[in-house]
Parts: C-alpha cells; sequence; structure tokens
C-alpha cells in the first residue's frame, strides 16, 4: 500500500524576523536589532502536529506568530496553501486569516474580560459573514462549546468566571469557531495546573482526530511535546538547530543543545533520575541582540571544536530519513569520535532591554499590529 | 529530636466580610538534620503558605495560625519579632521563586550578601565582601567580584536565582527552604539550579524542604516526600517507594496525567477529572472525592485520618491497591 | 469512536448554574460593601441632589437682600446666624444658606463642565495616539509633556489670563485645559497596554476589523481608568475653579452664588468682620472633594483586577 507524498501545508523559507531596538529623547533612533527568528526553513504537511520547542530567547513564540502575520516577517516567506501569506495586505490578509488560528498560553488574558463567551466566540463567525442564519449559528454555537466539553450554560457567562482550563478551552472554541485548517498553539497548557494539563492535551488529540487539523505546537515542556507531536523542531537562539519526528529526536539526538535539553528535563522516577547522566550547560544564553559568531551554540557546546564551529553557521542539512541538523560535528559526536569536555561559562553583558526572558520590545503603534 | 518539628499547623485568611479559609489544614512533618523533604502539591494546596508560616513571613493582620513549630526545640510560633528576626538568615534560609522580586532592584547585589554577613556574622564590610566573592563562585557565578557591583537587573534568570541561593546559605543555616526555585527557569538552567542545591546541600549538611509541583523535580531531589491537597497532608513516602506504589488516588492520578519521557508515546495521559475547585470541605468527608476515581460513599462523609502504611502515612478511605505501575511506563 | 461521541455530550466538569456576572456588576458589588465607597456616594450623591433641587429647597431667595439696612460695612457690621437666617447673611445682607445652596449648582455645573471637556478632549488626543502611532503619536505626546510640565494651577492662570473679558467659562475652559494631558496620556497608556494584550491578537487572528478592534476590544477595557481619574478630577475642578476665582480670573461678577467666589470674596474682604462667610463655601468645598475623592478611590479599588478571586 504506497502512500502518497503528505501534503504540505505550510512552507517557510528562510524566514526573519528582527526587532529594532530604539533609543533617543525626542526622536527614536534604531541602535540595534534583536534577531528573534534568524532564517528558518520549515515545512508543516496537512495533519501532522508540528511541535516547536526550544526555552526562552529561542524565538519559538515569534516564529508561531510571524507565521500567522502577528508578528511581522522582516524578511522571508510563509507560503500556507500555495499564498505567500507574508506578502498579503489589507482584506486579502484578513480573509486569509480565518485559516490559520491561535491558541494563547495565558488562558485569562487571551479573553476579553468585558465580553460574554457568547460574543467571544461569536466575533470570528461575524468577522467573516458564518452568522448569517441565526438558526445554524446558535446550533453551532452549542457545537462548539459541547466538543470542547463545556456546558451551554457557559454562554452567558464571563472568563472570570471560569477555571484556567475551562478558560484555555473557551479559547480553543474560539480558535476552531471560523473553521480554520491549522492552528498554532503557543504554550497551551504551560499555564495550567497538572492535573488540568492532561484534559487540555487530551482534548486537543482528540480535535485533530475528528476535525483533520494541523497543528504546530510551541511549548518548552518536551515530554508535552513528544506526547502530542509527529514531528519536532528544536530551537535556539533565533534558528532551527534539529528536527526529526518525535520518536527518533528522543530516541537519537544529535545536536548537542538537543541532548542538553534532553538531559535536563526531571523524569518522576527517582530510579531514573538517580542513574543518568546529566549534560549540564553552562553559563547562561547569549542576548539575542548580539548572538556569538559562526555556530550560536558554539559558547555553550560541550562538543565545540577548534575549527569551524566559532566562525562558520552550519545549515540545516539531513543526517538521516527526514532527520536534520545544523552542527558541523554531527555524526563525529553520535560516532563518539568526539568526547565532551568542560566549558567555561561566559559573561552575559544584559541590560533591561535585552534581558531575554521579557517579550519582544515593543512596536510602534496599534495599526502595525492590525 | 529532629531540627524541625511541624505539629498541626493551620493556617487560617480571615477577609473582611468573607468565610474563613483554611490554607493549611493540620499540617505535621518533621525534617531531620541534612534530610531533604518535599512538599508537593498544586496550586492552592498550602505548600507555599506552609513556608511562609514557618518562616513567620505571613502578614501581621488577616490570618490566624496555629499550632507548634519547633526549631531545634524552640517553637517559632512563639517567639518574638525580634528572636525570629536573629533565626531568620542565620538558622533558616529561604529561596523563593521570582528572584526578581526577591532581590531588592536598587541595591546591588553584592550589598545584598554582605548586609546578611554583616548581621548574622557580625563581619566588617571588607570581610563580608570578600565572604561574598567566595559564596558567588560557589554558586556557580562567574567573574563573582565584578558581580558584586551590579544590579539584579542586570543578571539573567539564572544567575539571580544562583544569587538567592548564595544570600541564603550566606549564614550556613541549618535549614534552607526552597519554595519552587526553579518554576520560573529555562528547563536546562533549571537542571543546572538543582544540580546546584543538591551540591550544596550534601556539602554543607544543610536540611532542605523544596515545595515544587512538578514531580520530576522531587524524585530527583527529596528523600523524603509529603504530598498536599486542599491544605492536608494526603500522602507521605519516602521517595522509591512514592513513585513506585502510589498509594493515593490523588498521587496515582498525579502521575499518571503526566507524559513522561520514559513512557511509551502513544499511551492516553490519563486526566483528572475537574479542577481544584471541586472539593468539599475536609469536615465533611475528603476534599478529594469529588474528583476520585477511587470514591466511596464513605468519602463524603467521613473524613479519613492520617495514618501509617507501609512505611509512611496515608490519608484515604480506599487508597489504590498495589502493585501499581506509576505513569504509563513500560517496566 | 463511539466513546468520543458520548465524551461529546457531557461536558467534563460542571458549572455553577447561576447567570453571567459582567465585570461591572461584580465592580459594584464590592462597592456596595465598602463603607468607604458608600461614604463617598452618599456625599456625592447629597451634593447633586442640592445642586439640582437647590432652588426648591433653598428658605430664601438668595439674591434678596432682606437684612441690608442691618449691614454697616463702615463699622464691620454682618448679621450673624439669627431666626430665620441659620448662617447668618453676607454683605449684602442676602442669607447665606440659601446663597449655598444655589452656589452648589453653580459650582457643580463648573466642575462637571470642566471635567467633561477636559475629559473629551484628553481622550481624543490620547485615543488618536494610541492608535495611529508613529509620528502622530510622538508628536502628541510630546504636546502633553509640554502641558503636563507646567504646574497645573499656573496652566490655568496663564489660559484665563488670554480671555479679554473674563467669564465662568473661563474658569471652565481653564480648569479643562489642566485635566486634557491627564486623560490623554491615561487612554495613550490603557490603549498601548490594550493592544499589547492577547485577546487583542486574538481578534487580529480572527480577522476581526481594525475598527471593530479598537471600539469593542481596547476601549471598552481602557476606560475604567479614566473613569476613576474623572471622579478625582471633578474633586479639583471644584477646588481649581475656586482658586481661579479667588485670584479673581473668573466671573466678573462677584454677586454670583458661587462657592469659589464667595469663599474669594469672605477671604479677601470679610475676615476680619464676619469669618463665617469664608469658612462655610470654603467647608463646603471640601467636603465635596473629599465625597468625589473618596468615590473615585473606592471606584479604582473596586476596578482593579488583582481584587478579583
Amino acid at each position: 500500500m504506497t502512500n502518497p507524498a503528505p501534503e504540505v501545508l505550510l512552507e517557510v523559507t528562510d524566514l526573519k524576523v528582527h526587532f529594532p531596538i530604539k533609543r533617543g529623547i525626542v526622536i527614536d533612533r534604531t541602535i540595534g536589532h534583536v534577531f528573534a527568528v534568524d532564517g528558518v526553513d520549515l515545512a508543516i504537511r496537512r495533519g501532522e502536529t508540528y511541535g516547536l520547542v526550544g526555552e526562552s530567547g529561542c524565538g519559538k513564540s515569534t516564529l508561531g506568530r510571524a507565521i500567522l502575520r502577528l508578528s511581522e516577517p522582516t524578511a522571508g516567506q510563509v507560503v500556507f496553501d500555495g499564498t505567500d501569506v507574508a506578502k498579503l495586505k489589507g482584506e486579502e490578509l484578513r480573509k486569509a486569516r480565518r485559516r490559520m488560528q491561535m491558541i494563547f498560553q495565558d488562558p485569562l488574558g487571551s479573553l476579553d474580560p468585558r465580553q460574554s463567551v457568547e460574543s467571544i466566540l461569536l466575533e470570528g463567525m461575524r468577522a467573516h459573514g458564518l452568522d448569517k442564519d441565526k438558526e445554524a449559528t446558535q446550533s453551532r454555537l452549542r457545537q462548539l462549546l459541547s466538543a470542547v466539553g463545556l456546558p451551554e450554560t457557559a454562554l452567558r457567562k464571563y472568563p472570570h468566571e471560569f477555571s484556567g482550563g475551562q478558560r484555555q478551552r473557551i479559547g480553543i472554541a474560539r480558535a476552531l469557531s471560523v473553521e480554520p485548517d491549522l492552528i498554532v498553539a503557543d504554550e497551551p497548557v504551560s499555564a495550567l495546573d497538572v492535573s488540568v494539563q492532561a484534559q487540555v492535551v487530551n482534548l486537543l488529540e482528540d480535535l485533530q482526530a475528528q476535525l483533520g487539523l494541523t497543528y504546530v505546537v510551541i511549548a518548552h515542556d518536551l515530554a508535552v511535546v513528544r506526547h502530542i507531536s509527529d514531528r519536532i523542531g528544536v530551537m535556539y537562539l533565533g534558528a532551527l538547530v534539529e528536527e526529526t519526528d518525535a520518536d527518533t529526536l528522543y530516541a537519537n539526538p544529535m545536536h548537542p543543545y538537543t541532548r542538553a535539553l534532553l538531559s535536563a528535563i526531571p523524569v518522576p522516577d527517582p530510579v531514573v533520575e538517580d542513574s543518568r547522566e546529566q549534560i549540564l550547560l553552562a553559563g547562561d544564553l547569549p542576548s539575542p541582540a548580539n548572538p556569538p559568531t559562526g555556530c550560536r551554540f558554539h559558547t555553550r557546546c560541550p562538543w565545540k571544536q577548534a575549527s569551524l564551529c566559532d566562525t562558520d553557521r552550519p545549515q540545516l542539512r539531513e543526517v538521516g530519513r527526514g532527520h536534520r541538523v545544523a552542527c558541523h560535528y554531527a555524526e563525529d559526536i553520535r560516532e563518539g569520535r568526539i568526547q565532551p569536555h568542560e566549558v567555561e561559562p561566559e559573561l552575559v553583558e544584559l541590560s533591561g532591554l535585552l534581558n531575554p526572558d521579557l517579550g519582544p520590545p515593543d512596536v510602534g503603534s496599534v495599526s502595525e499590529i492590525l | 529530636m529532629a531540627l524541625l518539628e511541624v505539629r498541626d499547623l493551620t493556617v487560617d485568611f480571615v477577609r473582611r466580610g468573607e468565610r474563613p479559609f483554611t490554607a493549611v489544614d493540620g499540617v505535621s512533618f518533621d525534617v531531620e538534620p541534612g534530610q531533604t523533604v518535599g512538599l508537593v502539591g498544586e496550586s492552592g494546596c498550602g505548600k507555599s503558605v506552609t513556608s511562609l508560616a514557618i518562616m513567620r513571613l505571613l502578614a501581621r493582620r488577616g490570618n490566624k495560625v496555629s499550632g507548634s513549630v519547633r526549631f531545634e526545640g524552640t517553637d517559632l510560633l512563639r517567639l518574638s519579632d525580634k528572636d525570629m528576626r536573629d533565626r531568620r538568615g542565620r538558622d533558616l534560609g529561604m529561596v523563593f521563586q521570582d528572584p526578581l522580586s526577591s532581590l531588592n532592584p536598587v541595591i546591588p547585589i553584592g550589598l545584598q550578601i554582605t548586609e546578611v554577613l554583616e548581621r548574622h556574622r557580625g563581619m566588617s564590610r571588607k570581610v563580608a565582601s570578600v565572604e561574598a566573592v567566595d559564596l558567588l563562585n560557589k554558586v556557580g557565578i562567574p567573574d563573582p567580584s565584578r558581580r558584586l557591583t551590579e544590579y539584579p537587573h542586570q543578571l539573567s534568570g539564572g544567575m539571580r536565582q544562583r544569587a538567592l541561593i548564595a544570600i541564603a546559605l550566606a549564614c550556613r543555616p541549618r535549614l534552607l527552604i526552597a519554595d519552587e526555585p526553579t518554576t520560573a527557569l529555562d528547563v536546562t538552567i533549571q537542571a543546572q539550579i538543582l544540580a546546584l542545591l543538591r551540591e550544596l546541600v550534601q556539602d554543607t549538611g544543610t536540611a532542605l524542604i523544596m515545595i515544587t509541583h512538578d514531580l520530576g523535580v522531587v524524585a530527583g531531589l527529596c528523600d523524603e516526600v509529603n504530598v498536599l491537597y486542599g491544605g492536608k497532608i494526603v500522602e507521605r513516602a519516602q521517595r522509591h517507594q512514592l513513585f513506585a506504589q502510589p498509594r493515593h488516588p490523588y498521587t496515582h492520578g498525579l502521575l499518571a496525567s503526566i507524559p513522561r519521557l520514559d513512557a511509551g508515546r502513544h499511551e492516553k495521559l490519563i486526566p483528572i477529572r475537574g479542577s481544584v475547585a471541586d472539593n468539599i470541605p475536609w469536615d465533611g468527608g475528603c476534599a478529594f472525592a469529588p474528583r476520585c476515581p477511587n470514591a466511596l460513599p464513605v468519602c463524603r462523609e467521613v473524613s479519613p485520618r492520617l495514618v501509617p502504611d507501609n512505611g509512611g502515612l496515608l490519608r484515604c478511605h480506599n487508597p489504590v491497591r498495589p502493585p501499581v505501575a506509576a505513569g504509563g511506563g513500560i517496566r | 469512536m463511539n466513546t468520543l461521541l458520548n465524551k461529546k455530550k457531557e461536558p467534563i466538569d460542571k458549572l455553577a448554574a447561576a447567570a453571567g456576572h459582567s465585570l461591572g456588576g461584580e465592580a459594584l458589588r464590592r462597592m456596595l460593601r465598602s463603607p468607604v465607597a458608600i461614604t463617598g456616594a452618599v456625599i456625592t450623591g447629597l451634593f447633586v441632589l442640592l445642586a439640582i433641587f437647590a432652588p426648591l429647597i433653598a428658605p430664601k431667595d438668595p439674591f434678596q437682600r432682606y437684612l441690608q439696612d442691618k449691614v454697616i460695612l463702615g463699622q464691620g457690621i454682618i448679621p450673624g446666624s439669627q431666626a430665620g437666617y441659620p448662617l447668618g447673611v453676607d454683605d449684602f445682607g442676602r442669607d447665606e444658606l440659601s446663597r449655598l445652596l444655589v452656589g452648589a449648582q453653580n459650582t457643580l455645573l463648573v466642575g462637571v463642565l470642566a471635567t467633561v471637556i477636559g475629559v473629551a478632549v484628553g481622550i481624543l488626543i490620547g485615543g488618536l495616539a494610541g492608535a495611529f502611532g508613529g509620528w502622530v503619536d510622538t508628536v502628541l505626546m510630546r504636546m502633553v509633556d509640554v502641558m503636563l510640565s507646567v504646574p497645573s494651577l499656573l496652566l490655568a492662570i496663564s489660559v484665563a489670563a488670554l480671555f479679554a473679558k473674563p467669564s465662568q467659562w473661563t474658569v471652565i475652559i481653564a480648569v479643562s485645559i489642566i485635566g486634557v494631558p491627564i486623560f490623554a496620556r491615561l487612554l495613550r497608556g490603557s490603549m498601548l497596554a490594550q493592544r499589547n494584550s492577547d485577546h487583542v491578537l486574538a481578534a487580529t487572528s480572527l480577522g476581526v476589523k481594525r475598527g471593530a478592534i479598537v471600539f469593542r476590544h481596547m476601549l471598552p477595557n481602557s476606560l475604567g481608568p479614566v473613569i476613576v481619574q474623572a471622579t478625582l478630577t471633578l474633586a479639583t475642578a471644584i477646588l481649581e475653579a475656586a482658586a481661579l476665582s479667588f485670584l479673581g480670573l473668573g466671573d466678573a461678577d462677584q454677586n454670583r452664588a458661587e462657592w469659589g467666589i464667595m469663599l474669594s470674596k469672605g477671604a479677601k474682604q470679610f475676615l476680619d468682620v464676619r469669618p463665617e462667610l469664608a469658612y462655610y463655601p470654603a467647608i463646603a468645598i471640601i467636603v465635596v472633594a473629599l465625597g468625589f475623592t473618596l468615590l473615585g478611590e473606592s471606584l479604582r479599588e473596586a476596578l482593579d483586577p488583582k481584587n478579583r478571586r
């Protein structure tokens, strides 16, 4: 039984998102850039779940938003089902938005506190003229709520009357209300209690099976991502460093950063915790406004070599079936020809503006994001 | 005599015009010298309030604390404010979750460390500065002498947390309380900080109370674990025991609902139904009953008591029957 | 597959059956429980009622000079409290109590108009700056900065001095200008905070039109602080209007029954003869300003999302 080549729904080519850093007394001048996303290529197939992982400052959230044009790409293409979304404007853009939706991290902030649930769910439908038939609309609202496991009485209530998990489900219902093809979930469960996370994860999986959705799941919790994703991309300081299917990533990680990341995750099993070898990274993430030359990871890499690593930026290349890695010495490390060594932690100068823990710098105005 | 003996600690919050809310409900546990004890639970279970109550850091008004907290024989709850201030920093150290708000943003790091050293160990500024550099070095902050004059916002989250740990350990307290110290940090930084804590605790022989919601963190760090729900301890066990054979349905449910790196990828997560808000008061039964897959009618009538169970403690009418594998792993 | 369908019909958790409580409703409930709010509301309510019904309540005609013959300014005699005139009379023999009551009307008018104009112009400027950003924002905000850099009373005096023929409107406009930069900054700030919020992003991602986002998402959430500030500004507007009148920059007609004018006259001319003529309007101003301030502060507390449980 031959499977036809999986259809690519979203293709991102050399995407860059650079935020200008402005300073000035009367007029703001640009004195530098935060290279939040610095040249990312990936392709997402219809129906799959693509997990995007990395720690703070790696640009995964910015990438997710850039794909949906909620953040403006500085360069590159975002081709969604044949159309380059990055080039669309005005009404065309507005209409195209319907097919790609987002689920946000903070269930409270992502719902308008002054609107009832009914109003929140109707908004998207109204914007695309999907609410013409009153009967059908009401029925659809009930369907949406039922699909996320909320009772009909929720319609009249306001966001602050719900728990975190319930609010997240309202957010999911809202994303579904316009019948999208692609949903980008930005940290969908990290703000929820542990016991509730599983509910939402299961819900997302069920919905995908029922509705044939394509997901991009952005998360820092690797265990969650592994559970839900088909393929996973690992990001570090604005670039993809490794990409492969979920099983391979955890069984056979090749990029040094991926290996360190996996070894850092706490496992709720004392036997495993006691026996495993941890690769501890030294020092801090370099500033995204001032990334290291060559390979961005070389300042903290336990396998750094004397040549190439600090001069040439490695490209993502195929090292196995569907397995891409951005490392000059990936195969050498895998074969054990190179051993890890001690790394001196490097001093990272931080001023308040460039703290990677904060979000992207302020955009100039409301209309820039609308 | 244990280093710390908490007996029947109860904290009620009273706000004008509302019913009193019992955040911590008769919690008792011991900490031996050099031992690491974990307090595990989700938001609202009372673990943070417990640590604040032990350190006498709760607000002056709006709450009622009862029970006893005996540190080396002395009940901390009965001490005068002045005596408690002497103890804090010198005998008891605390590391909080958010390093940015726990450090004074307008005072350089060095001063925040030397301040503690001068007060409790009577050092002069010069001697304290030298000791501060040594401490920063011990917690793995690069170029420590330069860092002394820097402000908290100039350090990254991980570095700030290390600085906090340095301050907490400056006077070599016999007990360190860490309240979600790594929750706000990235996972690789978290690994660094946890390794650091492990190392320091071993080197200095400090006892540690680790408060967290992350069972993975507990598995790697704690000797004995207390699971809290609704302000009460529902299970206590030694670390291997707890994970191999969780007896309380809540513990078991938590372990089953967490996706694990070493489990099969396609095993369905088994969530705990409902949310923390779905509970009944402890005096009318078991608070976990509305969400419990093992609930019996008695669970909604009689409050279960904490009884010895297989070397630990358990508060349940109908515990999970062993043998049960935690999570979905292939063993 | 069957289990999937079953799961769809059963909600994962139950919700309280009660109908939805909007944020506004909750805020109101919270205020009703706060003694500070109630005090403020009572004072302002009384004031507003008095102002509205003053002509009907006033025991005597505020303009009739009943005891004029008893007033001998040369010898410093002004009749004080007596039967029929509980607060005495002023320098023209008019009933002080009645004048105070009618004065409430004028004072309220001045305060309300000054505030309303300040709010309207302020949110227009702030709204434009927040919505358009870029150079529009920069230019408008620099203008606002200039206005803010001048002490408020000085600003009002400068504006008032521009009027060739000062009148009640001089005071109103001058005082309103004090409020403009405050409200402009406030609304711009709120809108900036709103546009960074996830729910605005979500609306954008849903394809909601720009205008709808500004008016349905951003403005309603930004108006809270503006309303609170408006109540507080009302209090200070009354005080500033009184100050301007005191300095003689307002209505030239010194015979109007308005608290600021009455205070000004009383303090300048009769402090040694009959100081009550200054005290009464002063106390009235202070009490009303206090009432609005209490109301405004409790409103702010009630609307603060951190107080939500």
